[in-house]
């Protein structure tokens, strides 16, 4: 592409962003500095922003023009020749929502649909690729979640709800709770007991929690749902079970606490395997007199409890106990339930 | 039947055909969960040499599950064709393998060779399948399906735009399904995994993302991932539907475990033939994945690649427009490291396109396996290259509400320009009509969302 072509698409775009905000003036975005270069530098090279502009827009990224690869001059050196880098964090809440996308037709549309959602939306692009901090934040997000997955519940927070603790038949830890999800779906013999000896029987409504894939999403929803759950099972009438808590569990031990403790709905509250950056959502998996060789279709679940943009735990609490009743009213639940219901 | 082979001096024997496929497997957690994993590399090494001598009739004549205890079985022995059978019933395994990759033999020949097979032969040539052989293999079996638009035709690769939201917003939902557009995915369908399945919220869904069709006039189609049943109540209260989607599995007793049967996929096709609102004749969309059987305790003690073997046979019947493998979502204890992922994608895509399906993957993994970004962007080159109809467009391939990572937005526009590869035909003039792509290349347009927000 000859300069004097080049010139013309980059006063375009200049004369749209012009039209688009005419007084806007942003604060430079630290993902994407405007590139420092000097106004009467000649421009040897195709250059991707037009600095004597620059001050007044949002750093425009010309991502679909041919960039130089190093259109940025060099820094000066500080006097004592010493680099430093020294950044802000970029996982916070205000940072990760910065748009990305090179001269939107829209701009301040695009920044309420980036908080229209939790999904890594409006990122823009470089070539088909992802721009560089958009794809470092992805990376950090995957670092983070790999280093909190072998965790447990803190025990703290288990005593403030007096559950006692029960475990599968998991003997190995977290690697072979992993491999051997057979070994979470049925209570060891010491805990079968336990349960036996501590339980009351016959309940309408049995709470019990699980840390399946995230201890921490029973840390961040535990204290909002289960004082929901109490309190709401009172007003509907509902008895409660004696809630415990199990480790190393998955979901079908949901037939072994119906066949131990005979209840008319059991609710186990568990960890859902994290999503990036993110551990603390929790699912609510709800069956009718679970039984020996019931299977997912006999339940319902109430997923993604967490707060800030899944289903609020306090509210799950309620659909929690609106679904035990309907359950008991219809004595059926999963696809069952569903076509009683119609 | 004696199944038994001598390998560096030492004996092997296996005492049937089922253990026999168990241990030719590639390394997969989910075959050692099940027991019937090699014990060693070289015991694995020996159970290919035998599989390769075992005649096609025999798989024929032991299927995973017996027919009279399993509609899956039933529904693709009925299906075989009997004049093809014939022709092929006494080639051994080795002998399929090397047909299906010689110069001579054209994909044409190998669609005509499909309608022949049951589960249990592809399954078994599969085992005997280097990585590269399983992409050579494939890339030779176009499948191509008709709904609104064209999936599958050679030298194009689509991408299912996937706007899931942990809440089901629809703001949300019609952000990403904009961001998705603009990089050009969504030819294969708009198709939203719901967090809630209720009817009120699937119904609302179908109708958003129909609005957006009909707004910009996208040559495409719409889905609403939620159990069969509640997209049938949909269709019966005359909600816009464009695919009906459903998990199937292996074996009767494994979809018993996802609430469906034969005959409430043969009533789903039935009302989709007359609710649908595209074209067609293809309606029908179907996700499996290699584990899932197992994970419903319903493999019938058999390995987890035979097993999904059988799903592409059951989904044959609904001749859909899209099927693909979930492969690494189920987890760690099926599918353990990115090794076994990429490996279980390429059979999977070469295991559907043999039997003769239109088939793409969603080349992805969860949290707790080993794997990563990496390994996903290598399986969905590998798969590219293989002829796969499509894969996922997740906005950065992280689903906000599934929690797990796939593939993105970009990924199916880098594929396409690395590969040289296209959209299907109507959508790529589609996108070329709004100056999102030029020549096979995304424009400067692309990539902005709210270009969608003009009309």
């Amino acid at each position: 592409m000859d300069e004097a072509r080049l010139n013309a698409i980059v006063d375009a775009v200049v004369r749209e962003l012009l039209a688009l905000q005419p007084e806007q003036s942003a604060p430079p975005r630290a993902e994407t500095p405007p590139a420092p270069q000097p106004q009467a530098a000649p421009q040897v090279q195709p250059a991707p922003a037009q600095p004597t502009r620059a001050a007044a827009f949002p750093a425009p990224v010309l991502a679909p023009l041919p960039a130089a690869p190093s259109a940025k001059p060099a820094q000066p050196a500080p006097p004592s020749g010493e680099l430093r880098i020294d950044l802000p964090d970029p996982t916070e809440a205000q940072r990760r929502v910065q748009p990305g996308v090179a001269r939107p037709v829209n701009p301040q549309a695009l920044e309420s649909m980036i908080a229209s959602t939790t999904a890594r939306i409006g990122v823009g692009r470089a070539g088909p690729r992802y721009r560089t901090t958009a794809q470092l934040l992805l990376q950090a997000d995957h670092a983070v979640t790999q280093d909190a997955l072998m965790r447990n519940v803190d025990p703290k927070l288990l005593d403030e709800f007096g559950l006692f603790t029960v475990q599968t038949r998991v003997t190995g830890g977290k690697q072979e709770y992993l491999l051997r999800p057979d070994l979470g779906r049925s209570l060891n013999d010491d805990s079968r007991r336990i349960i036996a000896e501590k339980c009351a029987r016959g309940a309408n409504l049995q709470v019990c929690v699980g840390d399946g894939l995230s201890a921490a999403a029973i840390e961040a929803n535990l204290r909002q749902i289960f004082p929901v759950i109490r309190q709401g099972a009172q007003s509907a009438g509902l008895a409660l079970g004696t809630p415990f808590y199990i480790q190393y569990c998955r979901v079908g031990v949901l037939n072994d606490i119906g066949e131990l403790l005979n209840p008319d709905v059991v609710v186990l509250l568990i960890g859902e395997r994290p999503g990036l950056g993110r551990a603390e959502s929790m699912s609510a998996y709800m069956a009718f007199r679970p039984k020996a060789g019931d299977n997912d279709a006999d339940r319902n679940v109430i997923c993604n409890i967490f707060e800030g943009g899944g289903t609020n735990p306090l509210e799950a609490g309620a659909v929690v106990i609106q679904m035990a009743q309907n359950m008991i009213r219809h004595q059926a639940s999963g696809v069952k339930l569903k076509l009683v219901g119609q | 039947m004696l199944l038994r082979t001598k390998l560096f001096g030492k004996t092997y024997e296996f005492p049937d055909l089922r253990i026999l496929m168990g241990k030719a497997n590639e390394e997969k957690s989910g075959d050692q969960l099940a027991g019937v994993a090699a014990d060693t590399t070289a015991e694995r090494a020996a159970a290919r040499f035998v599989l390769a001598e075992v005649p096609l009739w025999v798989l024929r004549q032991n299927p995973a599950v017996p027919y009279d205890q399993d509609e899956v079985t039933r529904v693709i022995e009925d299906a075989v064709n009997e004049t093809v059978y014939n022709e092929i019933k006494d080639w051994t395994v080795g002998e399929f393998r090397e047909w299906l990759l010689a110069d001579t033999t054209t994909g044409e020949m190998i669609r005509r060779i499909s309608n022949g097979l049951t589960a249990e032969m592809i399954a078994a040539v599969t085992k005997l399948m280097s990585n590269m052989d399983l992409m050579y293999g494939a890339s030779k079996i176009r499948v191509s399906a008709h709904c609104n638009n064209t999936i599958g035709l050679a030298g194009t690769l689509s991408s299912r735009n996937q706007p899931n939201h942990p809440v089901d917003s629809p703001e949300g939902i019609r952000a990403e399904l904009y961001e998705g557009l603009s990089y050009g995915s969504g030819d294969s369908v708009i198709g939203i995994n719901p967090a809630d399945d209720s009817y009120s919220s699937v119904s609302r869904l179908l109708d958003m993302t129909y609005d957006v069709i009909r707004t910009w006039e996208i040559p495409t189609q719409n889905c609403v991932l939620a159990h069969v049943t509640t997209q049938m109540q949909c269709m019966r209260s005359g909600s816009p539907v464009g695919l009906v989607f459903q998990s199937i599995c292996g074996s009767q007793k494994g979809n018993r475990s996802f609430g469906i049967s034969v005959d409430m996929l043969d009533e789903a096709d039935a009302l989709a033939k007359k609710y649908c609102f595209p074209t067609g004749p293809s309606y029908m969309y179907f996700e499996t994945g290699q584990g899932s059987a197992l994970s419903a305790n319903a493999h019938n003690g058999w390995d987890q690649l035979t097993m999904e073997a059988r799903n592409y046979g059951l989904a044959k019947r609904y001749n859909p427009f899209q099927v693909n493998t979930v492969v690494g979502f189920i987890g760690p204890e099926y599918l353990y490291d990115a090794r076994q992922i990429q490996r279980a994608g390429l059979e999977d895509h070469f295991m559907g396109k043999l039997t003769g399906i239109p088939m793409g993957c969603d080349a992805c993994y969860t949290n707790h396996a080993r794997a990563d970004q990496n390994a996903i962007e290598n399986l969905a080159v590998m798969l590219a290259a293989a002829g796969c109809n499509y894969f996922m467009g997740i906005p950065m391939g992280d689903d906000s509400m599934l929690s797990y990572q796939c593939t993105s937005f970009h990924d199916t526009a880098a594929l396409r320009q690395l590969l040289k590869l296209r959209p299907a035909p109507e959508f790529e003039q589609w996108m070329e009509s709004l100056g999102l792509m030029k020549n096979g290349i995304l424009t400067g347009r692309a990539g902005d969302p709210t270009l969608f927000l003009k009309r």
